[in-house]
């Protein structure tokens, strides 16, 4: 009733080929992200920004790198740790060795060297593909996880190996480090994943976007057409792998503020991967979903037994977590197997007929 | 349809009522977070550490009435020993006002580090950590107390230099270590490589990735080299497959020597008779003989509070012990705080006075029922380290036996290094080094 278009007819191309083509949905989707800049650094508390909000927008944010490269061109890559240790390594090298270099450009500079290194691991693609190229993937997790372990120079030969992030401040408002507060980190967090998540939208409708497809869906099709599979294939492993390396670099500087290479071990790239799938493939408002369900489902598992006020042990309160958790994992896959967007999508259609569905 | 909405009932529910944190703290008593891991990769470490530290708090609930009758609160949180779900722990358990931390993971540790002066906790990482953090100037809120692991592997390197005949028999010698590939692995590195060059001796580094299940490798470089002593730095799984391989290519026994977190029951049992001899450091006596434990007993375990309910056997065990003692000090340093400022609930800053000022004596262990169980202590506002010693414990197969007195680490040696990579570390957080002189 309230959310249909019928009547609205588009009158130029920007209108027909807009984002978001009916109004109800534009006003949402703004409103949201203003309510998002503004609500939770005012009414948040500490913990809610720094354990929940902050590696939920993280993980989106490495979650969108990942869709477009499995999503969109269908390249299934386990690499996705390694390619965000190489842009929290090189975000870390750079702002240590240049701390006059704004932070910004310090995380852009990071995800630039992380695309590097995506672009020559994505190489083998091109003769490799499914589930053999995701072990040709796993190949530059172990590898570069194991570079960074070694070669002291990485962390600046600290004795401990574990990189530390500096205090640096955008605009003179502390956002790095022990003493930004916990608001000033979010709303950085969440500039950028806003902007990427706008880029990411407008690369997959675009001509990138359409190219990455068709070589998911067909790559013999694709290369009859004109597409050039090396080019494209490169393409989505490197601009993959720069939002990886920008979400890395974020989760050393904005969530754990020193971190050693076991934080971005083949369980990341793996729990990655999950959100991918969970959220659904191909869709980046899957990407949020799904990094909203894997981040904050178990937190809240683990503390719905004490808000029922059963009283249990930690220990058996974490396993009755993690069996419901991989329960509901299945469920979800079983019963929405495009994953949490299409459910969305359902809903949205749905809504449109309300309240005469025949 | 219904399906459908039932799953995105659960959803909203997630989203909304999720994390919602209660601010309850009952008034008039002291609240310390437990960070624990009762499950997960390494629980058998995990479960006699947080049981220790539970049996403790309430011992002293029970038989005192609280520190000076003020009560302690504490409350568990899983962290499964991963770094990400112990600083959501944290966050979560922030909300209480604690006023010290004990993380017992090296990961955790790093990331309360640069918080700690930030949010006013304490963290005590008693025997782990970050080793640059025992210099109190720089790092007021920081203790690592009583040993470091570089004290820890001069104490190891005098050890072998005794068993040897003396410190100019080193010369020559082939000492091992294997390390978790990680930081806290690559804690005793600087020391033992410093302590070679002094020393003459020969010494080779040999990783072992996380988690430590496949260590064939390195066994074999073992095999080849025919180290005279291995020193081993791991933790968890790491251990036991070690201790097996040691025993599997026939390396004598007793030249193997863990650090204090390569030596628990967990660690040598699953060997069987292989691990007989097997040597490791600590700086607290294992055993149940000790008065505090017949405390335990009586006030804990014969109401029906003890955290290993029935099973009596397993109190007294290595991280057990060792964590009854890491929640002594946590006490007897907030009892110190009270001595200054009255005998009610302490602020982080206040218990932070008391952390500094901690002076345990002969006498008072005596008091506590710990004689022996570990060394006098005394820190200072220098000195976040103590005085510690460190001793050899040896498994019989059974149990393990304290097999060496106590060892002064070479602290002229230690010192110095500490100080400067104290001054290395505390410049990337930008600290600035307080004049102990003017501390009271």
């Amino acid at each position: 009733m309230i959310y249909r278009e019928a009547g609205r007819f588009k009158t130029s191309y920007a209108s027909d080929q807009a984002i978001f083509p009916i109004v109800q949905d534009r006003v949402f989707v703004r409103a949201a992200v203003v309510a998002a800049f503004v609500v939770p650094p005012l009414v948040a508390g500490d913990y809610w920004l720094q354990a929940i909000l902050i590696p939920f927008l993280i993980y989106a944010l490495a979650a969108i790198g990942l869709n477009l490269l499995t999503g969109y061109a269908g390249q299934l890559s386990l690499g996705t740790g390694g390619f965000m240790a190489v842009g929290a390594y090189s975000a870390f090298k750079l702002t240590t060795a240049f701390p006059r270099l704004s932070i910004i450009a310090v995380f852009l500079l990071s995800g630039l060297a992380a695309a590097a290194i995506g672009l020559l691991f994505g190489i083998p693609s091109l003769r490799i593909k499914g589930f053999y190229l995701a072990v040709a993937t796993l190949a530059a997790q172990f590898f570069l996880i194991w570079l960074f372990n070694k070669v002291a120079w990485f962390t600046n030969y600290a004795s401990s190996g574990t990189i530390t992030a500096p205090d640096r401040t955008v605009l003179g408002v502390t956002v790095t480090g022990p003493n930004a507060t916990a608001a000033a980190r979010y709303v950085m967090a969440l500039a950028f994943v806003t902007v990427f998540a706008l880029v990411a939208k407008n690369l997959v409708r675009g001509r990138i976007g359409r190219s990455w497809m068709a070589i998911r869906d067909r790559d013999i099709a694709a290369e009859i057409i004109g597409v050039r599979p090396l080019r494209t294939k490169l393409l989505a492993f490197g601009i993959s792998s720069f939002y990886c390396g920008v979400a890395g670099a974020e989760l050393v500087f904005l969530y754990l503020g020193s971190a050693e290479t076991l934080a971005f071990d083949i369980n990341q790239s793996f729990l990655v991967l999950f959100m991918v799938i969970i959220g659904g493939l191909g869709s980046v408002l899957g990407s949020f979903l799904g990094a909203a369900f894997i981040i904050l489902l178990p937190i809240f598992l683990t503390r719905l037994p004490h808000s029922l006020g059963l009283i249990m042990s930690v220990a058996l309160q974490k396993q009755i977590e993690l069996m419901i958790f991989g329960g509901l994992i299945l469920f979800f896959l079983i019963v929405e197997p495009h994953g949490l967007a299409r459910l969305w999508q359902i809903g949205k259609e749905k809504l449109r007929l309300w309240p005469f569905p025949h | 349809m219904t399906l459908r909405a039932v799953l995105v009932g659960i959803l909203a529910l997630t989203v909304v009522a999720g994390p919602s944190v209660a601010r309850v703290q009952a008034a008039g008593e002291i609240f310390i977070p437990l960070l624990v891991y009762r499950t997960g990769p390494y629980a058998p470490n995990g479960i006699p550490i947080a049981n220790g530290a539970s049996d403790y708090f309430t011992l002293v609930n029970e038989r005192d009435g609280g520190i000076n009758t003020v009560k302690i609160a504490f409350e568990e949180c899983e962290d499964q020993y991963d770094t990400k779900q112990g600083v959501e722990c944290y966050e979560r358990l922030k909300a209480k006002n604690p006023v010290l931390v004990n993380p017992y993971s090296t990961g955790i540790t790093y990331q309360l580090i640069p918080k700690a002066p930030v949010d006013k906790i304490v963290v005590h990482s008693m025997g782990y950590g970050m080793t640059a953090t025992a210099d109190g100037r720089w790092f007021p809120w920081v203790f690592n107390f009583p040993m470091t692991y570089w004290s820890q592997a001069s104490a190891f390197v005098k050890y072998v230099a005794q068993q040897e005949g003396g410190m100019d028999k080193l010369k020559g010698k082939k000492i091992a270590h294997i390390f978790h590939n990680s930081p806290y692995g690559k804690e005793a590195n600087p020391t033992l490589e410093d302590l070679a060059r002094r020393h003459a001796f020969e010494l080779t580094l040999l990783a072992v990735d996380h988690p430590g299940q496949e260590q064939k490798a390195t066994w074999l470089q073992i095999r080849r080299l025919n180290p005279d002593w291995i020193y081993i730095s791991g933790w968890g799984v790491m251990n036991q497959v070690a201790v097996k391989e040691a025993g599997s290519i026939g390396v004598k026994m007793d030249r193997v020597v863990g650090n204090w977190w390569t030596g628990t029951e967990t660690d040598v049992i699953p060997a069987g008779d292989a691990a007989k001899g097997y040597k490791s450091m600590a700086f607290t006596a294992p055993g149940a003989e000790f008065k505090v434990h017949q405390d335990i007993f009586k006030h804990v375990y014969d109401k029906g509070k003890g955290a290993y309910g029935n099973d009596r056997a397993k109190v007294g065990e290595v991280l057990y012990n060792r964590m009854v003692v890491n929640a002594m000090l946590n006490v007897e340093a907030i009892r110190t705080a009270m001595t200054k400022y009255g005998n009610k609930p302490l602020t982080g800053e206040q218990v932070r006075w008391g952390f500094e000022n901690l002076n345990i004596t002969d006498k008072r262990l005596e008091e506590l029922g710990m004689k022996g169980m570990m060394r006098p202590l005394r820190v200072t506002c220098e000195n976040h380290e103590g005085n510690g010693l460190a001793f050899v414990q040896q498994w019989d197969g059974k149990k393990w036996n304290v097999v060496s007195d106590w060892i002064e680490p070479i602290r002229d040696v230690v010192r110095p290094k500490l100080e400067a990579e104290a001054v290395a570390e505390a410049k990337k957080l930008n600290y600035t080094m307080r004049d102990c002189a003017k501390e009271k």
